[in-house]
């Protein structure tokens, strides 16, 4: 039923906490939100959970196993995949090898086989061609496969990202503001993105400045504010939290 | 709210790019003067302060070139755009796709016979530097790791086949995969600890392995003879035949050099290679999608000094001699600059490159004094207006829109 749990996840950096004991736990097949004012520790919170940055405290479940000692590369074999906030594409790679790279621990071959390419490292390098493409097609990319992901207009460079990330076969997908810095159409069809890759039967995680926004996409908000877990629960109740209303819908009347 | 974030959102956008160039333009003048700073003070007691002051120069003002030209993508806009720059330049070079390649093969095969040996001698020493320029593409081009000691691979693979040659009597054939496994070894032993080292500390690590060797090699007199070298070192036989030819040599580092274009090619284009390139493109996110960033980077380590060692038996067996005057710092550099001057990261470019500089300093014999000068002064130009080598920079399809 629960397919991660966070328990009281801190992270500091020197004297500033960044995060203080979070916990949650994370729900099978559902659209999870995570929202929060700048730095309320959204990202660091991704960053433990994908073994960027290793927790000060506390612990991470991941299917029966405790996974926040793991190195990223581990955590993204086992199943949890994620894009950034401020994009890291390959630039210099084209769309195609962009989301070829993500199935690297989904298709095992050694070196020699890759130098005498015998007919079942063709036919590995086919499948991982043509999932790529699969992915490439769902983002609606599929018409750029053969450009530089550096190339790509901003908002598909957005996409890639989600695409790359679904091409490491997660059972989690963390989307880190997926939609920052696109215009409402865009965000609308990034909105939609989601809903699709939820209906591959992933798990979602996803990180939105917008509270609005999330609303009518989540099944589960956690409000974060510098660093503490001030509410969490359906959006009906969020919405209505008082503390949420001060520290972040009272802050937006502020701006 | 809205508004202001994203605002915000469009403004990063804008400008990532631009600070990151910006901060980096400072940071790599710093680190760069306290590199060249640390290799010139290491250098002073060995060499004195005027080649501590050379090497200072160099150093200084040679990485902020060098690091330019691995982090900007593309050369000035305004130079695509003129008439004929594109033919100008090597990318479009026909023989690699088209069926000309038979064609080119076999005018590498008969070449031997129309040439006069001295040509003959330099295309061997500029297949044995492919051989090099292709070990170390591997390891700077595709992962990014700057390393300012190949030569001291080189330099293993040579000794290796030397002392096994002349203390054990062993043939070439058998000791070619030897040379090239001790130097793989030596590559691997030297990347555990320094890949813990980031970027530029790296590049320090691998300078000074490649110093030490040489002063190892120098000094151990009861080993390799010192400055002396090793001399005496048998060329291959086949069923009792001496095959120390010049003819010979150029058709055995002709296949090598093809054998090694299509396995490097090979393993480019296969998972291995993608995580290779991924890493050097962008290393949080190579880890992030499964890439065991620390055990690739050994990988290219390992297969990139792999080419190293087979270059260092072939220049053994060749020159019959070795020194370690032979493997200097230079040395590394000449390697290095064959590299960048292709293309790095481009196979093709280190093929260029190294026939480039192995070629162009003979041609400029008449010269002798200025020749270093004039091939400094052409990399500098080479980086200023294109910063992606003769043949580097990955074009891709266009988009529109
Ligand atoms: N590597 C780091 N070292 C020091 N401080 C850090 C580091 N990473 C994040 N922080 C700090 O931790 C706090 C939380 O940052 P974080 O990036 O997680 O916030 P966020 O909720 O993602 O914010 P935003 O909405 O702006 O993306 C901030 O004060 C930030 O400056
Ligand atoms: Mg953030």
């Amino acid at each position: 039923m629960f397919v991660l749990e966070a328990r009281e996840l801190t992270k500091h950096f020197g004297g500033l906490k960044a995060l203080e004991a979070v916990s949650f736990k994370v729900k099978e097949g559902a659209i999870h939100s995570i929202i929060g004012p700048n730095g309320a520790g959204k990202t660091t919170l991704f960053n433990c959970l994908t073994g960027v940055t290793r927790p000060t405290r506390g612990s991470i479940h991941f299917s029966g196993q405790e996974i926040s000692r793991l190195q990223p590369h581990e955590v993204a074999e086992l199943g949890i995949a994620r894009t950034f906030q401020n994009i890291r594409l390959f630039p210099e790679m084209t769309v195609m090898e962009n989301v070829m790279v993500a199935q690297h621990t989904r298709t095992k071959y050694g070196l020699l086989s890759a130098v005498l390419r015998g007919s079942s490292f063709m036919s590995k390098e086919r499948a991982v061609r043509e999932k790529g493409f699969e992915y490439l097609e769902l983002m609606g990319l599929e018409d750029h496969a053969e450009a530089l992901a550096g190339n790509l207009p901003y908002g598909s460079q957005r996409r890639l990202e989600i695409a790359r990330a679904l091409a490491t076969e997660p059972k989690i997908i963390l989307l880190d503001e997926p939609t920052a810095g696109m215009n409402p159409m865009e965000t609308l069809e990034v909105m939609d993105l989601i809903r699709k890759v939820k209906g591959l039967g992933k798990t979602v995680i996803l990180i939105e400045h917008d509270m609005k926004l999330v609303m009518g996409i989540s099944e589960w908000i956690l409000v974060l504010d510098h660093g503490v877990g001030i509410a969490e629960g359906s959006p009906e109740e969020v919405r209505n939290d008082p503390l949420v209303i001060e520290a972040y819908l009272g802050r937006e009347t502020t701006h | 709210m809205k508004g202001v974030v994203q605002d915000q959102a469009r403004s990063s956008r804008k400008s990532i790019a631009q600070r990151a160039r910006e901060s980096a333009g400072r940071s790599v003048m710093l680190r760069s003067f306290f590199i060249a700073a640390w290799a010139a003070l290491l250098f002073l007691p060995f060499h004195g302060i005027r080649s501590a002051l050379v090497l200072f120069a160099g150093i200084f003002a040679g990485l902020p070139v060098m690091q330019s030209a691995m982090r900007l993508g593309g050369p000035g806009e305004w130079m695509q755009r003129l008439p004929g720059f594109r033919a100008f330049t090597l990318r479009s070079f026909p023989f690699l796709r088209t069926s000309a390649l038979p064609v080119f093969l076999l005018a590498l095969f008969v070449l031997p016979f129309t040439l006069k040996d001295y040509y003959l001698d330099v295309l061997v020493m500029s297949g044995i530097y492919m051989l090099l320029a292709l070990g170390l593409n591997v390891i700077v081009g595709f992962t990014g790791l700057l390393n300012l000691g190949f030569a001291a691979f080189y330099a293993i693979g040579a000794y290796t086949y030397a002392l096994l040659n002349t203390k054990f009597g062993l043939g070439f054939w058998p000791s070619l995969p030897l040379s090239a496994v001790a130097a793989t070894l030596s590559g691997l032993l030297l990347a555990v600890p320094a890949l813990r080292l980031r970027g530029d500390y790296l590049a320090i690590v691998t300078l000074g392995f490649g110093e030490i060797l040489r002063i190892v090699l120098n000094n151990w007199d009861s080993l390799t003879n010192g400055p002396n070298g090793i001399s005496g070192i048998a060329p291959p036989f086949l069923f009792g035949i001496s095959l120390g030819s010049l003819n010979f040599y150029y058709y055995l580092v002709l296949g090598l050099v093809l054998l090694s274009v299509l396995i490097i090619r090979r393993v480019k284009s296969s998972r291995v290679g993608r995580a290779w390139i991924a890493i050097r493109e962008n290393e949080i996110a190579a880890s992030s999608v499964g890439v065991n960033v620390t055990r690739y980077k050994l990988y290219a380590f390992a297969f990139g000094t792999f080419w190293a060692g087979i270059a260092g038996a072939l220049f053994a067996a060749k020159m019959r001699f070795v020194s370690p005057e032979s493997f200097t710092f230079m040395e590394s550099v000449f390697i290095l600059s064959m590299v960048i001057l292709g293309g790095i990261g481009n196979i093709y470019g280190a093929l260029a490159g190294a026939f480039i500089l192995v070629l162009l300093p003979e041609a400029l014999r008449d010269v002798q004094m200025y020749r270093m000068l004039l091939l400094g002064a052409g990399l500098v130009l080479l980086m200023i207006f294109r910063p992606q080598g003769i043949l580097g920079g990955r074009k891709g399809v266009r988009i529109r829109g």
